[in-house]
Order: structure tokens, then sequence, then C-alpha cells
């Protein structure tokens, strides 16, 4: 059991609480850099790694940092990852450094990272929160491969693996590409498509898709810090 | 939502229109436009006609089999659909490229009217959406357009065509390139007249949309006739605008909406682009739900509730 759960740890960040498609995080890199194929992987495992590390550092600190300067001081943990990875692939990916511009260091601002500070690491000894680091980096890198495959085949006819590398698909019989799938519009598309299908595996798996708007709608309404503010807060008005 | 529409005990007042009847009606109304492109455009206009009504009915089947709700193919409503798809695109596209077409119906049908629970809840005017997905992702293709009476004879429309001059005759019985639908103006205005007499749309949109755009366009010193004759406005005006689903109930948010097509039209014309009628019809359609909020109309006898 207790070996299922820290599993549970890592698994919980692909699907069931899959962080772009479930919980609607970091949708803004994720419509912005899925053009192609490499973009959504570079983008995902930049974040995944800028991920791990703050998760741990933030549930190492968890008992030092004081409690109302807790975001700023994620943020600085954050944004010093941010730069690491970010002087990484510049040296040794520039051609993925070039193709995200400026939405690699925009990670900083990723509210996953943010939002697993808040909710997980600040709250969770060090493995589980590795572990749950690494969980929904993969998620996120998934998904944002699943949709630059999906936008990158349809919008150009071919993947582009490295730029000498393309293996054409569609392009190779001379079919138009629908140039549509590259653009924001396109982005969107596939993205809705995709948390529609998610939302129908997780019906299938006996969960209710989410519905209610504001804190009850939420996913993670039960780990929550700001529920509480805004109850104190409603309470006041009362 | 429901608990919102009051209906009272019986007798109820029963009317004859059914949906069918309904779209049968606007079928009948496109017939002279439709038939007028095929003499036109030739083979070409035909084969657009047939493979997009024929891939519109297809994929309202398959879609309702595949949401699992009633099979809708017999109110017609898909082949209206498909229908003014057809007429919607350059003549260009049939040949080699005819599967665009087909991709134009799976996304009015499947994606903009089945995935949001079929007739009555598509958020936009499916044909529009279908037509701006085929522009924006094969822009060269869906622009290039045949001189009419030729065998691929490329010519720009007039709207493109800033060089050449065209007489009223040629712009009210479009004989010039353009969609295959869209040129002649007179068959489309008979057709708009049919659907008035017959009580299927109301004036309201037709007229404020056209003369909306002939108005604007004599403001920033633009020929109006040129203006109403030329690109997709009697075809968006008579035929898209006035989609049920996607207008507004009242007669004041029918305005509104006409008037922000036209206004959205001729802003869009004035810029980089050349044509932006269904780009203005998209836009109010998905702004239908904040006109409606603001028209409502008041119960006799309502008085604002003091505060």
């Amino acid at each position: 059991m207790a070996k299922n759960k820290t599993l549970s740890y890592f698994t919980n960040g692909i699907l069931t609480e899959n962080p772009v498609l479930r919980l609607v995080l970091g949708t803004c890199p994720t419509l912005a850099v899925t053009t192609t194929f490499m973009n959504g992987i570079g983008m995902g495992a930049a974040a995944t790694m800028v991920l791990i590390c703050s998760n741990i550092v933030i549930s190492l600190l968890r008992n030092i940092i004081p409690q109302k300067v807790r975001i700023p001081a994620f943020i600085t943990v954050i944004a010093g990852f941010v730069s690491i990875v970010q002087l990484l692939v510049k040296a040794y990916a520039p051609s993925i450094d070039k193709s995200l511009g400026i939405f690699l260091p925009l990670i900083v601002v990723n509210c996953i990272i943010l939002a697993r500070a808040e909710m997980f690491a600040s709250k969770n000894s060090v493995l589980p929160s590795l572990l749950d680091g690494l969980g929904m980096g993969v998620g996120f890198t998934v998904t944002l491969a699943i949709m630059g495959l999906i936008r990158e085949i349809i919008g150009t006819g071919q993947i582009a693996i490295s730029e000498s590398l393309t293996i054409p698909l569609t392009s190779a019989i001379g079919i138009e590409p629908m140039l549509i799938f590259i653009l924001p519009p396109g982005g969107f598309f596939v993205f809705g498509l995709l948390i529609a299908l998610s939302n129908k595996i997780a019906e299938k798996q006996g969960k209710k898709a989410v519905e209610n708007i504001g804190c009850e709608g939420c996913p993670v309404k039960d780990c929550c810090s700001a529920k509480e503010e805004i109850e104190k807060e409603e309470e006041k008005n009362d | 939502m429901t608990n919102k529409l009051i209906v009272s005990s019986s007798p109820h007042i029963h009317a004859p229109d059914t949906t069918r009847g309904i779209m049968f009606d606007v079928i009948t109304a496109l017939f002279p436009a439709s038939a007028f492109s095929i003499v036109l455009f030739g083979w070409r206009a035909a084969l657009l006609i047939a493979v997009c009504i024929a891939s519109s009915v297809l994929f309202e089947y398959l879609g309702c089999k595949v949401f699992k709700t009633e099979v809708t193919i017999k109110n017609l409503s898909a082949v209206v659909t498909g229908l003014l798809l057809a007429l919607n695109l350059p003549p260009s596209l049939a040949g080699k490229n005819i599967w665009m077409a087909v991709v134009g119906s799976f996304v009015a049908i499947f994606i903009v009217k089945q995935m949001f629970g079929g007739l009555g809840h598509n958020f936009v005017n499916p044909a529009i959406a279908a037509r701006i997905v085929l522009l924006v992702s094969f822009p060269a293709q869906m622009t290039t357009y045949y001189a009419p009476f030729t065998n691929a004879v490329t010519e720009a429309t007039p709207l493109a065509n800033i060089n050449a001059s065209y007489g009223a005759k040629e712009l009210l019985f479009g004989t010039h390139g353009g969609s295959i639908g869209e040129t002649s103006v007179i068959l489309l205005l008979i057709g708009g007249l049919y659907l008035i007499i017959r009580g299927v749309i109301k004036p309201i949109i037709p007229v404020t949309f056209i003369g909306g755009v002939a108005l604007l366009s004599l403001i920033i010193g633009q020929d109006p006739l040129f203006a109403i004759c030329t690109g997709g406005v009697m075809l968006g005006a008579i035929f898209m605008a006035t989609d049920y689903v996607t207008s507004p109930a009242t007669t004041l948010g029918k305005a509104i909406f006409g008037f922000g097509c036209a206004l959205l039209t001729v802003i869009i014309r004035s810029g980089p682009a050349v044509e932006g009628v269904s780009f203005a019809i998209l836009f109010m359609n998905l702004l239908v739900p904040h006109i409606d909020s603001i028209t409502v109309r008041k119960p006799f006898g309502w008085e604002a509730p003091e505060k």
C-alpha cells in the first residue's frame, strides 16, 4: 500500500491530474509552442527540469519560508532554476532555444510550477515532491508532444526532427497541409479536442467531468490554500 | 435557462411550420443562384454543389451516430449547410483539390454543428465557420477565382481587381469572378424576397446589413453600389446572417446585429484583407448571446424594481 501511494504521486500527474488537460494550467505555453513536435518536447523537458528542482528545494525549505511571503520566495527559487535551464538549453540545444524564444524564460511564471509549489511541495516531504514534479512534468511533456504532433502533421504535412532530418508524411503525396493547425485557432482547436477526450476517459474511470465553476468546480479544491482565505473573507463580509 | 421559458396551459396556436418546410424554402430560394452558378462556372460549380451537399449529409448521419442522437438528415438542414458552403467556395476548388470541400463539410457539420449538440446548438453559422477554416488553411487555393464562361482562366474578384472597372449590369448579373454563388446579385435578391414573402426570414437583418455597408462605404468615399454588389454581402446578408440559431431574437437585436456585420465588413475591407463578410458574420455570431441579453423585451406593464 505504501509503495502504491508513493507511486501514485508520480502517476497522478500523467492522467488523473494531468496539468494541462485536467487542471487546465500552463495554457499559454501549451498553445504557443506546440506548433511542432520537437518544440513541444523541448518545452516539456525544460519545464519538467525546473519543476523537479523547484519542488525539491521548496519542499526542503517548506518549514523555513514564512507563510506570508511564500509566493515571492517560490518565484525566486523557480527563477533561479529557469535561469540555469535557459543557459543549458542555449549552450547545448541552440535550435530549441531559438524556436522557443521568449517562452523559455517565461517558464518562471508557468502556473503549473507555481501551483505544484503552492499545492504540493510546500506541504509534503522531499520524495513525494520529487515524484509529483516528475509526474506533472511527464504529463505536461506528453500532452505538449501529442499536441505538437497533431498540429505539425496536419499543419505542415511532415515532422521535423532536427534541422537536417525531416520525415515527410502527407506532403510526400502532394496533399496540401491545413495551415490553420499551426496558427493559433488550430492550437485552441486541438486543445479543446484533447480536453474533451480526457474528460471522456475520466468519465469512463468513474470521475465526473468538471462542471461547476468557481472554487467548488476547481479540480484542486481540496488542497488549495486560497479557498480558506476566500471563505474567511466571505464570513467577514456576512 | 429552461425554467425561464414558461409555457402557458392549452389551448395553443398550432403553426404548420416544420424545420423541413423552412429548410425546403431556403433551398428553393437558393435555387436560382445555384442554377445560375452552374451556367457561369460550368461543371465545376455543379461538382462543388454535389460534393458539398453529399458530404454534409454523410457527416450529419455519421455525427448523429457518433454522438448517439436522433438521425436528423431528413430535416434537410445538412443539405442547406452543404449548399451554402458550396456557394461560398471558389470554382477553382473543383478539380484535384475537391477534397478541401469535403474537409469544409466536415468542419461545418461534424465540428461546428454536431459536436455542440446538433441543429439549434451550433454557436456560429456552420457554413461560415467552414469557409473561414478553409480560407485560413488553404489561402492560395481559396482565393484562386476563375472568370465565368471560361475553362479555368483565372480572374480576380472585383474587390481584389482594383484596376478594372465594372458596369452596373455586370455587377448585378454577376458575370465576373468570385465564389460560385455570391456573384449574381439579382438572383440572390429574388431568393431573399421569396424568403421574406414566405415569412421564413424577417427583412431586418438583410436591410441593416446591406444598407449599413452602402451607408458606411458612402461615408468613407467608396461607391456604395459597388460595395454591396461585390464579395459576399448579398449571399451573407440574406442567407447566412439570418440563420435563426446564430442571430438575435428581437428586432432591435437583429438591427444591432445587421449593422455590426456591416460595420465589421467595411472595416475589414478597408484593411489589408480583400473581403470581410464571412469574418464579420462569424464575429457577430459570437456576440449574439450578449446582444440578446441587452435587448431582452420588457413584459407589458413591467417596472424596474426599486433599489
